[in-house]
């Protein structure tokens, strides 16, 4: 019995013991495939469809449509689940969509402590209203800094981009891949967009960087990005772990089990062994 | 028939004499009119009016929280420092229950009544915090389990851990009301309740220290290890203890006519005993300090602002005081045991702010800065907790010795006269 196997057994006895208490880190394996978009920034022309399908699919106010909005890196915010930043970077002007990645295994889905944020069999990551109690635990493990939080409403709910889930339901695409005019967005099956991106990079080699960001980023995401520029001057973080976050966690949560079982039963030994000779039990005299 | 309604006039006669004595109790005793409690009046007052607008309006309209700091000083302060200081309420019991040290026994009431207000009050503190406060019984009720989250079982340990600390002061409460065999049943509950929550401590303070661990690009190096939650669990023993040292000093003084002769002679050498926990626990968090910021090989970060900022937190609020530990215990010295104790105090206090919101981030162009009114609130949650605590001391057996009877039984009183023996025998070493 090797030490992770141990650990396992431990972790398992400790779990059958005391459900409620007991933290599993690993996420199930899915039945399904996970589905994902490509972003192809090298085609990207900046129109912001994408960005106005997004707020108009999702009943929010619809972006400023000036240019001006370009000048400076924005976020996506609670009214704005996806937005395209333009970046000047060393072979010139070029456009980078953003929203949420949609992580294999997500940061935020497993930080979160009542299952709103959850990791869909299909792929995407979406909130659920009913059972956040808008701890923002989920903000603070998102690598990306993703969820963003009503401050302002005394009913808040956590804004994000959910892949369009409802609408994959009912075998549609996501809203902003079907608005893209340039084809710089592709829908599809995770692994099989990871083969397409090969494909581009073999294909055009003096084109692309050779990086699909998101591949291995974070453990690997539902959203993947091509470039022909190095992504930091994309804005992209590129000091991120390529194991998934839950992992970090992982290692304390295996521990719980271990010190809920075993450390009651070292303190009542350590309590019975300094127990003098014809002592009573404990104050106010009771018994044991 | 007769025998029934006179049944019922004891029961009404009882029930009339309970009732009197709880709205006795619940007037307050001593001036009203002190500069304290006027204080605390505006104080609370201010709080409410703040609260009101947090929770109609929202968190922008109180709080700097943004969507880049999504935590402030009511996570990084009230809650996450709050329980730290609040350790020493299992560390104690570790020491009179399992180890059976019962020369600090006369401590544990306080320790342990402080320990369940700082739950009370800090987790409460929390709720002001969530934005769906409502939906805080989710996780217990299972709507849903959410068994991967760190803060699943910090939530749920919070909760059980109040229920074991209260238990474990129950004995004071039946004491006061003067319930005999309760009072007799709930005493039997103790040691049970101290393990399971030593246990629940172990796991809960280590946990805050957890909860940053997916958190590891946004935290500076210098704070972020995936050791957090051992340095989180050892830093609790020292920032515990203290509290008590701290507390301890000022309750001396406020509640000079409760606390008994025997507790009075036993004080001076518990704190020395106690500083000398405090500096042993000290090193060792030093020390792993030490080797993880070795290990982690983080060098070049020191000769950084934030590198001096370390630096400070390191040897001013560490090393100082363990020095300064050390040197009071050798000289049975208690004013330098108070300074090292409130040097301590303010060391967890910048860990406990640097882990969660000052080295948050650090690269962020606009850092957050807690607002009046944050800052406000948080008093008003300190200013209620001692309003609470000044109002139980006062009534129940706490720091004065418990009432004839509770001791004044076979064992009971075994106990009682073997704390007493030893009790003269530390008032005459020392």
């Amino acid at each position: 019995m090797n030490r992770r196997t141990f650990v396992r057994t431990i972790g398992a006895a400790g779990a059958s013991v005391l459900p409620m208490c007991v933290g599993r880190a690993e996420q199930e394996t899915p039945p399904k495939e996970f589905v994902g978009v490509l972003v192809d920034t090298t085609r990207c022309v900046g129109c912001r469809s994408c960005e106005m399908t997004c707020a108009e699919v999702h009943g929010f106010p619809q972006p400023d449509p000036d240019e001006a909005v370009f000048e400076k890196e924005r976020s996506p915010s609670t009214t704005q689940w996806t937005l395209v930043n333009r970046y000047n970077t060393d072979k010139g002007e070029v456009f980078a969509k953003k929203q949420c990645m949609h992580c294999n295994q997500p940061a935020c889905a497993s930080a979160c402590l009542t299952k709103a944020m959850l990791k869909t069999e299909e792929g995407p990551v979406i909130w659920r209203e009913p059972k956040c109690m808008g701890c923002r635990f989920c903000m603070i493990s998102c690598p990306f800094d993703v969820p963003k939080f009503e401050y302002d409403s005394p009913i808040p709910k956590i804004q994000k981009c959910t892949l369009c889930w409802e609408r994959l339901q009912e075998a549609e695409q996501p809203a902003c891949v079907e608005a893209c005019p340039a084809e710089a967005l592709q829908f599809g099956k995770r692994r099989e967009l990871i083969e397409e991106a090969r494909r581009r990079i073999v294909e055009n080699p003096e084109e692309y960087v050779h990086h699909i960001y998101g591949e291995h980023e974070a453990g690997g995401t539902s959203y993947m990005y091509l470039s022909k520029v190095p992504f930091e001057q994309l804005g992209f973080r590129t000091d991120l772990d390529t194991t998934s976050y839950p992992e970090l966690s992982k290692d304390y949560l295996y521990a719980v089990p271990i010190v809920l079982t075993l450390w009651p039963a070292f303190l009542l030994a350590l309590s019975n062994a300094t127990k003098k000779e014809g002592e009573p039990g404990e104050e106010g005299g009771g018994d044991e | 028939m007769n025998k029934d309604s006179h049944a019922l006039a004891l029961v009404a006669s009882e029930a009339k004499r309970f009732a009197t004595f709880i709205l006795q109790e619940l007037k307050p005793k001593g001036k009203l009119l002190t500069p304290f409690n006027m204080f605390a009046a505006v104080v609370l007052l201010v709080a409410a009016v703040l609260l009101f607008i947090r929770f109609t309006k929202g968190l922008a309209y109180a709080t700097n929280l943004s969507q880049d700091f999504p935590w402030g000083i009511w996570i990084g302060f009230d809650v996450i420092t709050g329980v730290a200081f609040a350790g020493g309420a299992y560390v104690i019991t570790f020491m009179v229950y399992v180890l059976r040290l019962e020369k600090y026994h006369p401590i544990v009431r306080i320790t342990v009544l402080n320990g369940f207000l700082a739950y009370v009050f800090y987790a409460g503190a929390l709720l002001f915090d969530l934005g769906r406060p409502w939906n805080v019984i989710n996780p217990i009720i299972g709507n849903d389990f959410g068994v991967s989250s760190v803060m699943f079982l910090v939530a749920w340990h919070f909760m059980l851990y109040m229920i074991t600390e209260f238990i474990e002061f129950s004995p004071a409460i039946a004491e006061w009301l003067g319930w005999k065999r309760v009072r007799k049943f709930l005493g039997s509950l103790t040691l049970g309740a101290v393990i399971l929550g030593i246990t629940l401590s172990t796991l809960h303070q280590s946990g805050l220290g957890a909860l940053f661990l997916m958190a590891k690009n946004k935290i500076h190096p210098l704070w972020y290890t995936e050791f957090i939650p051992i340095l989180f669990f050892v830093s609790s023993i020292f920032a515990g203890l203290s509290m008590v040292i701290f507390e301890g000093t000022i309750s001396r003084r406020v509640f000079r006519s409760q606390i008994s002769p025997a507790h009075e002679a036993a004080h001076d050498d518990i704190v020395i005993r106690l500083a000398r926990v405090c500096a042993g626990t000290m090193y060792v968090y030093f020390f792993l300090k030490l080797l993880v910021f070795a290990h982690g090989q983080h060098w070049e970060y020191i000769n950084t602002p934030m590198g001096y900022w370390f630096l400070v937190e390191m040897i001013g609020f560490v090393l100082i005081p363990v020095r300064l530990f050390t040197r009071a215990v050798q000289f049975g010295n208690l004013t330098l045991v108070r300074v090292a104790a409130v040097l301590t105090l303010i060391g967890i206090v910048l860990n406990r702010l640097n882990v969660s919101v000052i080295a948050y981030k650090w690269y962020a162009p606009e850092h957050y800065i807690p607002s009046w009114m944050e800052i406000e609130i948080t008093l008003a949650v300190v200013v209620a907790e001692i309003l609470v605590l000044r109002w139980v001391v006062n009534r129940m057996p706490i720091l004065r010795e418990p009432p004839e009877w509770a001791t004044d039984r076979r064992g009971g009183e075994k106990i009682q006269f073997y704390v007493r023996k030893e009790e003269k025998q530390w008032a005459t070493t020392t």
